[in-house]
């Protein structure tokens, strides 16, 4: 089993899991300065007899230094991320030549549209297949969601990709697998008793293999 | 300017036999410890759902001596069901969230030391305060009795994300009667709180004491006050949102319900509603209601520090400017809990920015802390150790915020136990540390009596050690992926991590089981321990200058008249032991 991350296996655990650990050494530092600075304090300073406290209202330029140094940090942090964020979710940062499948959920089930053979959804070569995700890997992938009943959320933790899915909305989400192999889709937003077992496999394949899945699959549709 | 309590203006006669007296009182020190002995009742039944839902997660098989007779429906046969683990779940948030970390440090301990901190005789409306209170308990037996009525309690979370909370029973058991009695119950607390929260504002506005400037009042009293500002917001938005769930559940209106929804095979007769309403207007007062269940800690840390450290606090003012700006900050920030909600991703940025913003206030005021302790001279009782907890609690909570404030870290790790382990932390335990050093250093006060101080010690190094074990895994269980709200965990990526759950889940009863030290303390303190005098750790408040427990009117109907702030401590040359000055010089008032 793993300890850490999930193994990276989209486009975004690049910039995820790199402004991860850029947070944890910086608040890791952070932590452990003021937990032990915390600590030496508590045993330096316990009463003793002889000693008196100092008697002090502060000091303005500790105030100011400890003020400007989180503030700092913290805007830079955010400049940055909003970047990865932008890439992440934004609306126009969704590949124009991204590849569609729509994905409606309900209690507790993923049904999974294909574009069928012409790669467009809303034509009559469509097809539905449930709690199956396949994805050609190296390939943007814009997932339509819609939900029939109460709100889920679709979350693949391999991708790094989480995306609620609202009823009465279209929401759009994309991602591009980078690595073959079979993973797990799980509904992350509480949606009734069933909510733990409401699951999807997502198969990551390479194109050919995607290819042979779509032919086999699209005649079984239509039969 | 200050004002002078004018005599007579709000006295009212001691009253006379034992309805009057402990049950429906207008006392605010009485209506204060109703609201704690409530709190006791409620984090006592929030924390055995706890163990059950823990239990439940670790090992799913086995059964619960005794569970199937308490609940035929939710655990036939002792073995928890998924929607009854999510039914404890919704109840363990809600009892938590609304009738302890909201009701104890703020109603419970702001009631009963409010008055007395700024000289006041009693609140400024105490008919008021006792309806407050009263509305209170009432919304609490509402609450509990989702657990006996129709289906069972609700399922939906604490949050009650519509459309599940708003279509009815169609959406699961729980969701009928149980959902409506939870909307009900929160309804009312809004209410109770409101009234809570404009007695509060208006006493220390207009009942200060002779002396008793803005400038002089203890941190206590400003995080109650600044509190209750934030309240008087906060909860006049959750209410009417939980009105109009009502409606929708009730009256077929359609709030927050988008037309065509098919539930249970069924067309929903709803339509044109928006489910992302309800996430604006609860988050509005979601967010704030945070800092209601930690800033009244902030205040009780700032005020019990000092005189434990015999110095003053550090920052006196910048605390305060701290306090403020977290409270006006408070109701902007939101929307980060809704990300990934579907709402347009250029808000996320928006609401990420004052989100950043926030932890400055936060960080200061720590420092002021950890620097209030830097050339100290420290004495180890116990609510000086549980200051130091909370100290130390609220830093590894509150860093872990720091991740979840990036958008797109966000992307993976919310709704997670990351996300679980950060808001226990940062919320609860904080909060509870903040209880129990209140509970420790004002009991004298409250009950005349001193709590065991051995007793106490073993009661902090247990919970200290027990909360960092229950909670510090459930950071790793997020990195992993380990997705919140699931009753039981059937993947392959998951069914590796139940190993860890189980460490959990016996850290948390032995935790648990640590709270029984404090119970037993504080029960038989109340009763046998040894008799409290005035002042017994040599702090300079009002609340200290009077007797323990204070006579009715509080001053013995000698207002006292201040001075100077509550912060001198560590002064004078130390001759005859003397290390402090009290905010009134006055005598020692007498019992009467």
């Amino acid at each position: 089993m793993r300890w850490w991350l999930p193994l990276k296996a989209s486009t975004f655990t690049g910039p995820i899991d790199g402004l991860f650990l850029a947070i944890l050494i910086i608040t890791g530092i952070a932590f452990v300065l003021v937990e032990v600075g915390l600590l030496w304090f508590v045993v330096k300073y316990r009463q003793r007899p002889g000693r008196k406290a100092f008697y002090t209202h502060g000091s303005t330029r500790a105030e100011v230094i400890w003020t400007v140094i989180p503030a700092v940090t913290m805007v830079a942090l955010g400049l940055i991320s909003n970047h990865y964020w932008v890439e992440i979710k934004g609306r126009n940062s969704i590949p124009p030549n991204a590849y569609p499948i729509g994905i409606h959920a309900k209690q507790f089930e993923w049904q999974v549209t294909y574009p069928g053979p012409d790669g467009k959804l809303g034509t009559s070569d469509d097809f539905t297949v449930r709690n199956q995700l396949h994805v050609p890997v190296g390939r943007p992938i814009v997932v339509a969601l819609s939900s029939e009943d109460v709100i889920h959320s679709f979350y693949v933790p391999q991708f790094r990709v989480r995306q609620d899915a609202v009823p009465g909305m279209d929401i759009k989400a994309w991602f591009q697998a980078t690595v073959p192999g079979t993973y797990e889709l799980g509904c992350s937003q509480l949606c009734g008793l069933g909510h733990y077992r409401m699951r999807a496999q997502v198969f990551v394949q390479t194109q050919e293999d995607y290819d042979a899945w779509m032919k086999q699959a699209a005649q079984e549709a239509s039969s | 300017m200050t004002h002078a309590t004018v005599a007579g203006a709000h006295r009212h006669a001691p009253p006379q036999g034992f309805l009057r007296k402990h049950v429906f009182s207008l006392d605010h020190k009485v209506i204060g410890k109703q609201y704690l002995d409530l709190a006791l009742v409620a984090v006592c039944t929030g924390m055995i759902l706890s163990w059950l839902m823990r239990f439940h997660l670790a090992w799913p098989e086995t059964p619960i001596p005794g569970l199937a007779k308490l609940s035929p429906n939710g655990a036939a046969g002792g073995v928890i069901t998924p929607e009854y683990y999510l039914s404890l779940m919704t109840m363990h948030g809600t009892i938590m969230v609304f009738f302890v970390l909201t009701t104890a440090p703020f109603a419970g301990f702001g009631n009963y030391f409010l008055p007395i901190q700024v000289g006041a005789e009693d609140m400024a409306f105490p008919r008021i305060n006792m309806m407050s209170f009263w509305v209170t308990l009432v919304a609490f037996l509402v609450l509990i009795s989702a657990f006996v009525v129709g289906d069972g309690p609700p399922l939906s979370g604490w949050t009650a994300y519509a459309p599940l909370s708003a279509v009815g029973k169609d959406a699961g058991p729980g969701q009928g009667v149980g959902q409506t009695l939870w909307a009900v119950s929160i309804t009312l607390f809004c209410v109770a709180q409101l009234l809570g929260a404009l007695n509060f504002v208006t006493t220390t506005l207009d009942l200060r004491t002779k002396g008793m400037s803005l400038a002089r009042m203890p941190y206590s009293t400003w995080a109650w006050f600044i509190t209750s500002v934030i309240g008087l917001i906060a909860f006049a938005v959750l209410m009417p949102a939980c009105i109009l769930l009502i409606l929708d559940r009730v009256a077929g209106t359609s709030f927050f319900i988008p037309a065509g929804l098919v539930i249970s095979d069924r067309l929903q007769p709803h339509a044109g509603g928006s489910p992302l309403l309800w996430q604006h207007l609860f988050w509005f007062f979601g967010h704030p209601e945070v800092y209601i269940a930690i800033l009244p800690g902030f205040g009780i840390i700032s005020h019990i520090l000092p005189v434990f450290a015999r110095k003053p606090l550090l920052g006196p003012r910048v605390m305060i400017a701290c306090l403020v700006a977290i409270a006006f900050l408070s109701y902007t920030v939101w929307g980060h809990h809704m990300f990934l909600s579907g709402m347009n991703p250029f808000s996320a940025t928006l609401f990420s920015v004052p989100t950043l913003v926030i932890t400055i206030p936060a960080t200061i005021v720590t420092l002021l802390w950890i620097g209030t302790i830097y050339g100290a001279r420290l004495r180890f009782t116990t609510p000086a150790l549980f200051c130091l907890g909370f100290v130390s609690v609220f830093v590894s909570g509150g860093i872990s915020g720091f991740f979840l404030a990036q958008p797109s870290i966000d992307t993976y790790l919310h709704g997670t136990y990351f996300v679980v382990g950060h808001f226990h932390f940062v919320m609860g335990v904080a909060a509870m540390f903040g209880i129990f050093a209140a509970t420790y250093f004002w009991a004298p006060k409250m009950f005349g009596r001193m709590m065991n101080e051995t007793l106490g010690k073993w009661h902090f190094w247990l919970t200290f050690i027990g909360v960092y074990c229950v909670f510090m895994p459930m950071h790793y269980l997020g990195l992993a992926g380990n997705v919140r709200r699931y009753s039981a965990f059937t993947d392959d990526y998951l069914k590796p991590l139940i190993p860890l759950h189980r460490f959990i889940t016996v850290a948390a009863l032995f935790t648990g089981a640590a709270q029984l030290i404090f119970l037993f303390n504080l029960i038989r303190s109340r009763f046998r321990g040894p008799q409290a005098p005035d002042n017994p750790w040599e702090a300079t408040s009002l609340e200290w200058s009077t007797t323990s427990p204070p006579p009715f009117d509080n001053f013995g109907g000698r207002p006292p008249v201040v001075e100077r702030g509550p912060n001198e401590y560590g002064i004078g040359s130390g001759a005859r032991g003397v290390d402090y000055g009290m905010q009134a010089a006055a005598a020692r008032v007498s019992a009467r």
